[in-house]
């Protein structure tokens, strides 16, 4: 009950000062108003670029609360392109092009009548309810006397100690009415606030479209450094191994009339070889796609990183399925990269990952109780992570106080396909 | 001795079921996917299987899930493991139940017959033998936990080479040294490690395992 009351009074008292904000709404949209009609005079010319920007910043305002008071994003429109050293009407053309700017405006008229009523409601319960509550019981008399003999509380006549009673109560049902239903009014603020403020959908398309050039040149980018280390590593390693192999055995099939003791030792030297040669095409394929990443999807993939990490780590999979192998890849070499730094760096002895897939989006975090003081912007690995898991508009936070402990969390968007059945 | 063999590229299963068979091994079945894997495993009740992990149809580790659920119904069943990448988690699953008779090995290892022959009957008479690889990686991280700073290098090297699965002539052959110079290493381990000592080999494998992998 307590709580449910004090996020009520929050409520009510953030009511009151969206209605504050919503007079400023009104008067510069009037200004802005005017300051369109008064174009033709040339006036306007110097009184729309002010007004404008004034007009902007309170929206924004509003925006920001919606996102912190009720948790609505609203995307903001593109910043007005109001460029003082520009020329007076240079920028007129540019707000007057600006849809954003026909949105604010409409906002500064609808808002402060719909929104008005919406956010003045509960202060005005609550005002009205406590005067039942607190003033009338005492003043009745006093009041009716100052009224000529006839008095109304709302819609109840007060005239003794019974109805003033009745009246009381009334009042202190409109307080708890007024304080309960202040958080849900302000979240339909908030939606309603959406509607008239959020982005235009071309201006959100646009966005998305800059955003996905650049993660798909990133992920291009990525990917072709990725092919040129592979080609180097097999030129360097297994390939020029084979060379050398077959020279030795070649020497050897040469040795073997002669000298068959030198020709056993070059032999012995080639299986060695050809084993080296094993093993350097066994960690490029690590490197490119880890056996137990394809085998058992990322729970069991994390695991073995778990198994081989010096620290102790825990684990809690909390994933029924698995993942397309691109999403399940970026996701285990961000883990490897944030085990790694948390080993070398973070002075840790004991690491937690939790894994868990909620509304298409897959969530892995990895604290650990390091020191903290991490951070993401250093670092050339996390940077590398956070560019890769971009391409799945997946993203990466650090949170790590000084003392710590670092909390690291990974995001991915993705689906999650049924879990594979095994057949024993 | 009766073997079943499961490998699912005919080069190498070819190959063998040759090596095997120069050797003196019965190969009483050489089957090349997962589910008939299971069934010759307990149809046939060999005296030792020789493995691969990735089998058809999943290619992915089927060949240890038919091992696991083997042995589940027939516990300490023989079984090495054979594969082209090995993992920890893998040797944790395959170690899981204590039962012994399990090995680890790298497919490469197959090129040294000597010491893959010697590795099939080592699993086969109950031991547990495991990769150098899988090895080396346990005990260089037990290393940077500061598990067992307190040994000489030789005492590593004799360490290495018992959580392998190698019996004492075995360690003192690979090292060079007299079979009464590794029992005095080995006790000096247990000791500065605080391992229970025991006569059984394979006992002894297992607790010098359950101390690395802790």
């Amino acid at each position: 009950m307590t709580p449910l009351v004090s996020r009520g009074w929050v409520a009510s008292w953030r009511c009151v000062r969206l209605g504050c904000l919503m007079i400023a709404e009104a008067a510069v949209g009037t200004v802005v108003g005017l300051a369109l009609l008064l174009l033709p005079t040339g006036i306007g010319f110097s009184l729309l670029p002010p007004a404008a920007t004034a007009l902007r910043s309170l929206s924004d305002r509003s925006r920001a609360l919606a996102t912190s008071w009720s948790g609505t994003e609203i995307n903001p429109p593109d910043p007005l392109a109001v460029d003082p050293v520009t020329r007076r009407r240079t920028q007129v053309g540019a707000i007057l092009t600006d849809e954003g700017f026909w949105r604010d405006l409409l906002w500064s008229a609808l808002d402060p009548i719909v929104g008005g009523v919406l956010v003045c409601l509960p202060p005005t319960l609550i005002v009205h309810g406590a005067f039942g509550v607190l003033v009338q019981p005492f003043l009745w008399r006093q009041i009716i006397e100052a009224n000529g003999g006839d008095w109304w509380y709302t819609f109840m006549p007060v005239t003794d100690t019974a109805t003033m009673l009745a009246a009381l109560a009334l009042g202190a049902g409109f307080l708890v009415t007024g304080v309960l239903l202040a958080p849900a009014l302000l979240r339909l603020h908030s939606r309603w606030s959406r509607v008239l403020l959020a982005a235009p959908r071309s201006t959100e398309l646009a966005r998305r479209v800059a955003w996905l050039t650049d993660t798909r040149s990133d992920a291009l980018g990525t990917q072709a450094a990725e092919l040129r280390r592979i080609e180097r590593d097999l030129h360097d390693g297994a390939q020029a191994r084979l060379v050398a192999m077959g020279m030795t055995l070649d020497s050897a099939t040469r040795l073997f009339a002669v000298d068959p003791d030198a020709a056993y030792r070059l032999l012995v030297e080639a299986r060695e070889t050809s084993n080296r040669a094993l093993d350097d095409l066994r960690n490029l394929v690590r490197g490119i796609h880890p056996p137990v990443l394809a085998d058992r999807g990322l729970g069991d993939a994390v695991r073995s990183l778990a198994l081989d990490c010096v620290l102790d780590v825990h684990i809690e999979s909390r994933l029924a399925g698995r993942f397309a192998p691109p999403v399940e890849s970026a996701a285990y070499f961000a883990v490897n990269e944030v085990l790694t730094n948390a080993a070398k760096h973070s002075g840790a002895r004991e690491v937690r990952i939790v894994l868990e897939h909620d509304g298409g989006v897959l969530r892995i975090t990895v604290t650990d109780d390091g020191h903290g003081g991490a951070d993401s912007s250093l670092g050339t690995g996390l940077r590398g992570v956070r560019r890769r898991l971009a391409t799945f508009d997946g993203a990466l936070r650090v949170h790590s106080p000084m003392g710590g402990p670092t909390i690291v969390t990974m995001e991915l968007m993705c689906a999650l396909s049924s879990p594979k059945t095994s057949s024993f | 001795m009766r073997v079943v063999l499961a490998e699912d590229l005919f080069l190498l299963r070819d190959g063998l079921l040759r090596t095997l068979r120069e050797h003196g091994f019965d190969v009483v079945a050489s089957v090349d996917n997962g589910p008939s894997l299971l069934r010759a495993l307990l149809d046939e009740r060999p005296d030792v299987a020789v493995v691969d992990v990735r089998l058809p149809p999943t290619f992915s580790d089927e060949g240890l899930q038919a091992a696991v659920a083997a042995r589940r119904s027939r516990p300490g069943l023989p079984i090495l493991v054979l594969s082209q990448h090995v993992d920890q988690l893998y040797a944790n699953e395959l170690l899981a139940d204590g039962d012994g008779g399990i090995g680890y090995l790298l497919k490469d290892r197959v090129t040294n017959t000597e010491q893959f022959v010697d590795a099939v009957r080592r699993v086969a008479a109950g031991g547990t033998v495991l990769d150098p690889q899988v090895i080396a990686k346990l005990v260089s991280r037990s290393d940077a936990r500061g598990m067992i700073g307190e040994l000489t290098q030789r005492e590593r090297d004799v360490l290495e080479l018992m959580a392998e699965g190698r019996s004492n002539a075995a360690v003192a052959t690979t090292l060079h040294i007299s079979e009464s110079a590794v029992a005095k290493h080995t006790a000096s381990i247990f000791a500065k490690l605080r391992i229970a000592p025991s006569n059984d080999d394979n006992r002894r494998v297992l607790a010098v395992l359950a101390y690395l992998r802790r």
